[in-house]
């Protein structure tokens, strides 16, 4: 954190929520009817027809198809390349590598710059260093993929390895502090925690260990891409239009405006779709050969060259006194990352927020391996720092013989605790009591492996999920209204499947008072107003902020355009709200008019405004977090050890639910994600080889249809009065605890503390 | 070699070699892109269409074995417009959310409910587990499969 972010945060705290831009409650958040609503998607029926037009499906005249070759080396350099045989193969338009790619400049690195989302900061094949085992050596275009993978088998490269640390153990020894977690201080300190934790009457303290994992979305990553003299044209599967325009454009060496790129369609994301090495080279081959090129990558060469999570060594200490309060909160531990990428998987971040405690002890360090760039997944540090954070709680629970939902009634702050902010809204205790009475939760005996079934032992768990609100800045919308009084929204952002252009359609037509049909929702395109990303739950709200900016251009512009012969004449933009299709006076109902009758007395065809948002200086001054309650049911086989999750329930508190249908699918989403995290997903890296020895989905187990139980959600529906729309966002959270849940579920089916996922039966037996 | 198929009621003759797999075929040559491309190994099942009524995937199915035969498709289901009945009760049930694994999933049902209109719950969850979802859709998606059997009783077809 900047000194002067500091001061800013510091000033903001004192300045009333009306004069911050952003921060004064929006009008919506108490409006039922259409906001809320479970409404359809907009792209169900185009998606079930097999017409929606995902990034490797566009079609261009005279394609040509890119396959990889990846290095087999961690570390080192290439001493010679044969592509001769692959040139003289059937088909083969070219062989790329570092001997003949266009020169280009390196990526940015995410966040070093507004627009910056490179991965790493390592150069694409523009020399013949290898950094880590995966890294492309070579591109093969041909006119049809079978060709491209066949000539890309004949490829020679011979390497002289460097000594790589590939070793995670070893590589901790020097582990460091990295320069932030995201802006926050590597190490956070309030009182003297390890003191506190050595005289308190209760202690946990225990060490947690969580693998690697890739998002593995459906649709594999690929790009069609073209280009038109300096122009270029990218067709992608992502998750930051504009960052992919800005980044490929400095890249290249030209100006953003000169990038275009459409997404309109993602087939899953979770953090993985962003601008990796293939957009970049398709993008290069494509210059090289004059030729439009579609890449598509194989599942292997996802794994190979998009970043998963990173593997996490998490300890988590706990003191408290007789009466359940916490002396000591400590989570401290190590991530692996790369010198070339920025994502520590901040796992110290739910314990900054959740619990009270007299002392705070966090600190994360990285340590520095050759491999793959890890990444962002599903929930960030929140997901594997919550299954340390909550099954220390469970332990610490039973030493005191409380109950671990008491235990965190006794626990829970009254302001944010590291910050000392007021929340801006917390229900968390309200969900533990809701979701408790509906799971059943009274009927869990606290006695491990007392309840069985034939061979089956029968658990129940809890745990806090939670995650941070977010609203990105830099986002813009355009709010267009047509003759006949219906209006199009739009900016570039994202759906992959969370229900955004839904929402926003929705969201749109309860703001300017139109019914649904008579709203579009244009998104998914850099000509668009620039958008944000699609990270970090942050979207619906970043969006919704452009909207009201925009929204507040428009009434302004509609006061102007209706002058003295409105009903409305006189009426300033606070004595107005949007109703029937028009705008309408607060206090007198009758005076009324409608935007089209407003566009046809000015003589206009149309009306069209843009605005961006205000900066998110509500999140300066408030503690802004979404929380949940998640309780799962487990019976575990006493003879085989194996794992079956049985009932799940979540219980969040996430501000306004704006779409009841997309919602519980993203709740539910996560939670199936969850499943997978505790019980299943591992990215095996060889600490020998730095290679991924499990790059298939035979190999990797994500959660199948006979893994997924009956999972029930439900929500307080309070609005956050200091979010757009009182929402908070909702992608992310429903992954955070789960584990954590299925973790004690299992140890009060059987007695056995797994503390390092995911959880085998080899780990039972 | 020059294969003549019958994809979704329609004659068409593909020039290629024998052992493309029918996938790149739909995708590339035919245009078809509802067959998606999730592994090219038969591990996910994005690629799943029907041969003869019979659920296969296209990915691992060379174009020689398929002279003569009838191809389904999720386009052969029905249109945006006019959705078939599994389509129909997969929009009803809201079964898409990024809609990547959907249409393999539609294919190996309609093969499920044309082979056993009164498929069960747990006939349904069986059949379906060789095709992967990573937004976590799963009960919708078991739930559309429900819908769609009841639908097709239901319309006497």
């Amino acid at each position: 954190m900047s000194i002067i972010q500091d001061a800013v945060k510091t000033a903001v705290r004192f300045v009333p929520d009306r004069w911050l831009p952003g921060a004064s409650p929006d009008p919506l958040r108490e409006k039922h009817g259409l906001l809320g609503a479970p409404i359809s998607r907009v792209d169900g029926p185009l998606k079930v027809a097999g017409q929606a037009r995902f990034a490797a499906e566009v079609p261009m005249e005279g394609l040509a198809y890119a396959t990889l070759v990846h290095s087999t080396i961690a570390r080192g350099h290439i001493t010679s390349l044969d592509t001769s045989k692959a040139e003289a193969a059937p088909g083969v338009v070219l062989v790329m590598t570092h001997e003949n790619a266009p020169r280009m400049n390196a990526p940015a690195m995410f966040m070093s710059r507004p627009d910056a989302v490179g991965a790493s900061d390592l150069p694409v094949m523009q020399n013949r260093d290898i950094h880590w085992n995966g890294e492309p050596v070579a591109l093969v275009l041909a006119e049809t993929q079978e060709q491209a993978d066949h000539a890309a088998t004949l490829v020679k490269v011979e390497y002289e390895s460097a000594t790589a640390v590939t070793d995670f153990q070893a590589a901790k020894l020097a582990a460091h502090h990295p320069q932030s977690i995201l802006g926050e201080p590597p190490l956070f300190e309030i009182g003297d925690a390890e003191k506190e934790l050595n005289e308190a009457h209760h202690r946990v303290d225990l060490v947690f260990r969580t693998p690697r994992h890739n998002h593995n979305a459906i649709e594999l990553h690929g790009a069609t891409v073209r280009w038109d003299g300096d122009e270029l044209t990218v067709h992608d599967a992502t998750q930051m239009l504009n960052g992919t325009a800005g980044t490929l454009a400095e890249i290249f060496g030209i100006n953003p405006d000169q990038v275009h790129v459409s997404s309109p369609y993602v087939g899953g994301g979770f953090g993985g779709k962003a601008l990796w090495n293939h957009q970049i080279l398709a993008a290069a081959a494509s210059r090289l050969s004059g030729r439009p090129v579609r890449i598509v990558l194989s599942r292997e060469s996802v794994f190979r060259i998009v970043g998963g999570r990173t593997t996490t060594e998490q300890r988590v200490a706990l003191g408290a006194e007789r009466n359940g309060s916490l002396r000591a909160l400590i989570h401290t531990g190590t991530v692996a990352m790369t010198e070339h990428n920025n994502c520590p998987e901040q796992f110290t971040f739910p314990a900054r927020h959740l619990y009270a405690s007299k002392s705070f002890r966090l600190e994360q360090s990285v340590a520095d391996m050759d491999m793959m760039a890890n990444t962002f997944m599903r929930a960030p540090g929140e997901s594997v720092g919550t299954f340390a954070l909550e099954c220390a709680l469970d332990e610490l629970a039973e030493q005191m013989e409380l109950d671990p939902i008491e235990l965190r009634r006794r626990i829970e702050p009254e302001k944010d605790p590291t910050s000392n902010n007021p929340f801006s809204s917390r229900y968390l205790l309200q969900c533990f009591e809701q979701g408790g009475e509906r799971f059943g939760w009274n009927r869990r005996d606290p006695k491990p492996g007392a309840r069985r079934e034939g061979e089956w032992l029968v658990g129940l768990g809890c745990a806090t999920g939670t995650y941070p609100y977010h609203r990105m800045p830099g986002g813009s919308a355009r709010i267009r209204i047509e003759a006949d009084g219906s209006a199009v929204v739009s900016t570039a952002v994202h759906e992959m499947g969370m229900g955004t252009a839904t929402v926003q359609a929705q969201a749109a037509a309860a703001r300017l008072g139109l019914p649904l049909e008579k709203v579009r929702f244009d998104y998914g395109d850099t000509s668009l107003p620039k958008g944000v990303l699609a990270g970090g739950s942050t979207q619906t709200a970043s969006i919704s902020a452009a909207v009201i900016a925009a929204n507040d251009e428009l009434v302004k512009e509609l006061i102007r355009l209706a002058g003295n012969d409105s009903p409305l004449a006189g009426l300033g933009a606070d004595k107005l709200e949007a109703r029937d299709e028009g705008l309408a006076s607060v206090d007198e109902p009758g005076r009324h008019e409608t935007y089209a009758s407003i566009l046809a007395r000015a003589g206009r065809d149309h009306l069209e405004v843009e605005a961006a948002a205000p900066p998110p200086l509500e999140m300066m001054k408030y503690s802004m977090h979404s929380t949940a309650a998640q309780f799962a049911e487990v019976r575990v086989n006493s003879v085989t050890g194996e794992v079956r999750v049985c009932r799940m329930l979540g219980s969040f508190d996430c501000g306004r639910i704006l779409n009841a249908k997309t919602a519980t699918s993203q709740f539910r989403g996560g939670m199936i994600m969850g499943i997978g995290l505790a019980l299943t997903e591992e990215t095996l890296f060889d600490p020998r080889s730095g290679r991924i020895m499990n790059p298939s989905l035979a190999e990797y187990h994500v959660p199948v249809h006979m893994d997924v139980p009956e999972i029930e959600v439900m929500w307080t529906d309070i609005p956050d009065p200091h979010a757009p729309l009182g929402a908070r966002g909702i992608g992310e959270i429903g992954i955070t605890g789960v584990a954590a849940a299925i973790a004690n579920a299992v140890y009060n089916a059987t007695g056995r503390r797994v503390r390092d996922l995911p959880i085998t039966l080899d780990k039972l037996l | 070699m020059a294969v003549t198929l019958r994809v979704n009621g329609k004659e068409q003759s593909v020039e290629t070699e024998p052992d493309t797999p029918l996938l790149y075929v739909l995708r590339d040559d035919l245009a078809l892109n509802g067959a998606k491309y999730g592994c090219g190994l038969g591990q996910c099942g994005a690629c799943t269409v029907l041969v003869d009524d019979k659920p296969v995937l296209s990915c691992l199915t060379p174009l020689m074995l398929l002279e003569g035969r009838s191809i389904t498709t999720v386009e052969g289901l029905g249109t945006v417009g006019k959705p078939g009945p599994m389509q129909q009760a997969f929009i009803e049930e809201q079964a898409a959310q990024c809609g990547y694994c959907i249409p393999g999933m539609m294919m190996r049902a309609e093969a499920l409910v044309r082979r056993n209109p009164d498929a069960g719950d747990t006939e349904i969850r069986d059949a379906l587990e060789a095709n992967l979802c990573r937004c976590g859709t799963h009960s919708r998606i078991l739930k559309a499969v429900a819908r769609a059997r009841d639908l097709k009783r239901g319309g006497g077809a």
